[in-house]
């Protein structure tokens, strides 16, 4: 056990607290949220003075507008630690810089890497993920929306759904079916669509927290040019997992889970039912003391596939459980808020007689995490065939005689 | 930055485990489930030559001087193939108890005779920790009298360490007014005893009153080792439940290729994991970290319970009727774990320490 990150990240650290404590702007973070609106100029300029210091795009190579860093993940984590700890806004968070650029530095076209890279890292380009559709959601790779060549073109129609920022964004990059005969995974391409097509209708899509994070897209005869496709055709299901080894390699902040400890502490130490602190009722405080057992529990074994990372010591089926894990953890330490604060906790919309932080909207908010980018069950499907090696459910289909085996 | 066990750790658990492969099958097990002392001597002179039995005993008294880690990696392997030896008294609670209160003097008469492995050491700790019966000793003149129950290692020990308010004694077999009786566990594979004692004349380890910290200390050793033993037995279980879904064929198909099976599978090794993550740490903490040491061990052994009884409900279950018989064994490592939730506090307890050390409850069942 060494927990040192050795003279080279403290000297790290000192550079990015200073950076944060003298040019460090506060977080707002209503103006940093998924969905609401296109990044402000304030919020661009700031993106733009991280970029120079390399606190954003930091890996991305010079040539298109980044930093041009190595990738270090001990660094990553301390910007990220730095910037918290110091209430420190950090960059633009979006799928476009998330996604769909490590993307193109893997497998894009030169022209594509030029023409997009630099715009979209300074926030000038906005994108949306045209991934999920109401019939394709755990079973992504069945996917309907089609696409067919004339002439210059691809002809787009179908219709997407989960598609955060649509109604903002200038791109979205989006999985089509171009080669129907193909078995599911090779039918697929990954195309780059304007938005400004007036074949597109972006509908908001309200969620259970009322309100529209998300949109429903609807394609007719959208027109995108043939060569804004990304890898060959029917290789988009390779394209899309490409982007999925980026964010299998980031790691989360293992403290992450602890700040939300702390939060629900402090509501415990101030909130009082029939004149006694919820902290000082064993029936609380027992729930409590067994979340922070697990927030404890998820934190070190955070550091422990951090080591794994940095010492290259392949990570088997500890680092599939991470999501999992945190997920429900983050669900259940906002439900025992919503316990604490009784009929209080139940108050919405900026009620005058709420208190405390908004618990019941993070309550509801954490379904984005246990649902998103793969629901809880699929992340037990990849956990016991990836992780255990456990085989797949076999295929039933219904047809008129009943139900029939189709894999075995 | 290295979190977690090092190639040294690993070949530590690695020779053990060789070891116990070839000289402890099921068959050992339920015969030293049948024997009135559950503690192997021919094991026990195994572990004496792997250098586990004085682990923590520095090495200028004949032990190894090894780290709280190494002994976490010593305990999860005795878990993992239910090893009938008083490790957990003898190696790591009485020499803890000794180095910590003891008298220089103590010290050197004592460690040595740990490290050697041929005078066993047992250890009472129910005065100080969620006692029951309120059975208090009271030491006077250098006798003490009351009782203690679930003495570790007490049957096949010739010398009893006791822990009451504050202070540690010491008794020896065979003193007058000592008695010892078994104390017959639904583990068989653990030795406890209760012990009376009447007027017997006890050594008090250092000063009578001053070792509340050396007891801490010892708690603390005790919370990760059993969650160290646990953890060990919880993968026992579920490699054992994991080989199981794979060969067991129902329905023409092996049951582990249905999601209900499937599921339990990952959600047991999603809670399984980080533990182990847990455990490195609290061993590391116990050494390094002294100020974090008790809040980390309480929350330890608490949380590794709490898993640990899903892990026992769901990978017997899974095994059908064959999981409640006693062909299978399973049972042995289930009684294994069910007895170390319950030692030295269950869940509810350790983590009322846990709020008391990080000033969230007042000191309701503790030590004082």
């Amino acid at each position: 056990m060494e927990l040192n990150f050795g003279s080279e990240y403290d000297d790290f650290r000192a550079e990015v607290r200073d950076f944060c404590n003298t040019k460090g702007k506060q977080t707002q973070r209503s103006s940093m949220r998924l969905g609401e609106h296109r990044p402000t100029q304030e919020v661009l300029d700031w993106q733009a003075t991280l970029i120079d210091h390399g606190y954003a795009a930091r890996t991305i190579p010079k040539q298109y507008g980044g930093y041009g860093a190595e990738p270090d993940i001990v660094k990553s984590l301390i910007i990220s630690e730095e910037f918290v700890r110091s209430g420190t806004r950090g960059g633009i968070q979006n799928q476009g810089i998330s996604m769909l650029v490590p993307t193109l530095l893997e497998v894009g076209t030169e022209a594509q890497r030029q023409k997009y890279i630099r715009a979209t890292i300074f926030g000038d380009i906005v994108w949306c993920q045209g991934y999920s559709e109401p019939g394709s959601g755990s079973d992504l790779a069945s996917l309907k929306t089609k696409a067919v060549v004339d002439g210059e073109n691809f002809i787009v129609n179908g219709q997407k759904v989960w598609t955060s920022s649509a109604q903002f964004s200038d791109m979205c990059f989006i999985l089509v079916r171009t080669e129907p005969d193909a078995a599911k995974h090779h039918g697929i391409s990954y195309l780059l669509m304007s938005m400004d097509d007036p074949g597109i209708e972006v509908r908001p899509l309200v969620t259970m927290t009322g309100e529209a994070f998300f949109n429903e897209l609807f394609l007719s005869d959208v027109k995108v040019p043939v060569e804004n496709i990304v890898g060959e055709r029917g290789e988009g299901w390779h394209v899309a997992n490409v982007t999925l080894k980026y964010e299998r390699g980031m790691i989360a902040n293992p403290g992450a889970s602890a700040s939300g400890i702390r939060g629900l502490a402090e509501l415990m130490e101030e909130e009082t039912i029939s004149g006694v602190r919820a902290i000082d009722l064993p029936v609380y405080r027992d729930r409590l003391l067994k979340l922070q057992g697990r927030s404890l529990a998820n934190k070190y074994h955070g550091l422990r596939l951090l080591s794994n990372s940095i010492n290259q010591e392949s990570t088997g089926v500890e680092g599939l459980i991470v999501k999992l894990s945190a997920t429900y953890l983050s669900y259940d330490i906002h439900s025992l808020a919503l316990d604490v604060l009784g009929e209080f906790g139940t108050l919405y919309d900026g009620s005058a007689y709420q208190r405390h932080k908004d618990w019941m909207r993070q309550y509801i908010s954490t379904f984005m995490g246990i649902i998103g980018g793969g629901t809880a069950q699929i992340q037990k499907n990849v956990i016991s065939e990836r992780g255990l090696g456990l085989p797949r459910e076999p295929l039933v289909k219904l047809d008129k005689n009943g139900w029939e085996l189709l894999r075995k | 930055m290295r979190f977690g066990l090092s190639e040294e750790h690993k070949m530590l658990g690695e020779m053990l485990n060789k070891y116990l492969v070839a000289n402890l099958d099921l068959e050992g097990v339920r015969n030293a489930a049948k024997v009135s002392i559950h503690h192997s001597p021919s094991l026990w002179d195994g572990l004496l030559e792997q250098g586990a039995v004085g682990i923590l005993v520095p090495e200028e008294f004949g032990g190894a001087g090894l780290s709280m880690l190494h002994a976490e990696v010593v305990s999860e392997t005795l878990g993992r193939h239910i090893v009938p030896v008083s490790f957990l008294g003898h190696s790591i609670l009485a020499p803890l108890a000794i180095q910590h209160a003891g008298t220089p003097a103590q010290i050197g008469r004592f460690l040595p005779e740990i490290a050697s492995g041929k005078i066993m050491y047992g250890i009472a700790l129910t005065d100080v920790v969620a006692n029951r019966e309120n059975t208090r000793l009271t030491i006077s003149n250098g006798k003490v009298s009351g009782d203690a129950t679930f003495v570790i290692g007490g049957m096949a020990a010739d010398k009893i360490i006791l822990a009451t308010q504050g202070t540690l004694i010491l008794v020896e077999r065979g003193a007058p007014g000592l008695e010892i009786e078994p104390l017959s566990s639904v583990d068989k594979t653990r030795d406890f005893a209760a012990v009376h004692l009447n007027d017997a004349p006890c050594e008090v380890l250092g000063e009578e009153g001053g070792a509340d910290k050396a007891i801490e200390t010892v708690l603390n050793a005790a919370r990760i080792n059993i969650a160290a033993d646990t953890l060990g037995a919880v993968d026992a279980m579920f490699n054992q439940a994991l080989e199981y879904s794979r060969v067991r064929e129902q329905f023409d198909r092996p049951i582990g290729s249905f999601q209900s099976i499937k599921h339990i599978l990952a959600e047991m090794i999603t809670d399984i994991e980080p533990c182990r993550s847990l455990i490195w740490y609290a061993a590391y903490a116990f050494d390094e970290v002294p100020e974090e040491a008790t809040l980390i061990a309480c929350h330890t052994k608490a949380h590794m319970s709490e898993v640990a009884k899903h892990v026992n409900r769901a990978t017997t279950e899974m095994h059908g009727g064959m999981g409640f018989t006693d062909l299978l064994g399973l049972h042995f490592w289930f009684k294994r774990i069910e007895v170390n939730r319950q030692l030295l506090g269950g869940p509810e307890i350790t983590r009322h320490m846990a709020a008391v050390s990080q000033g969230w409850a007042p000191a309701t069942i503790s030590a004082s």
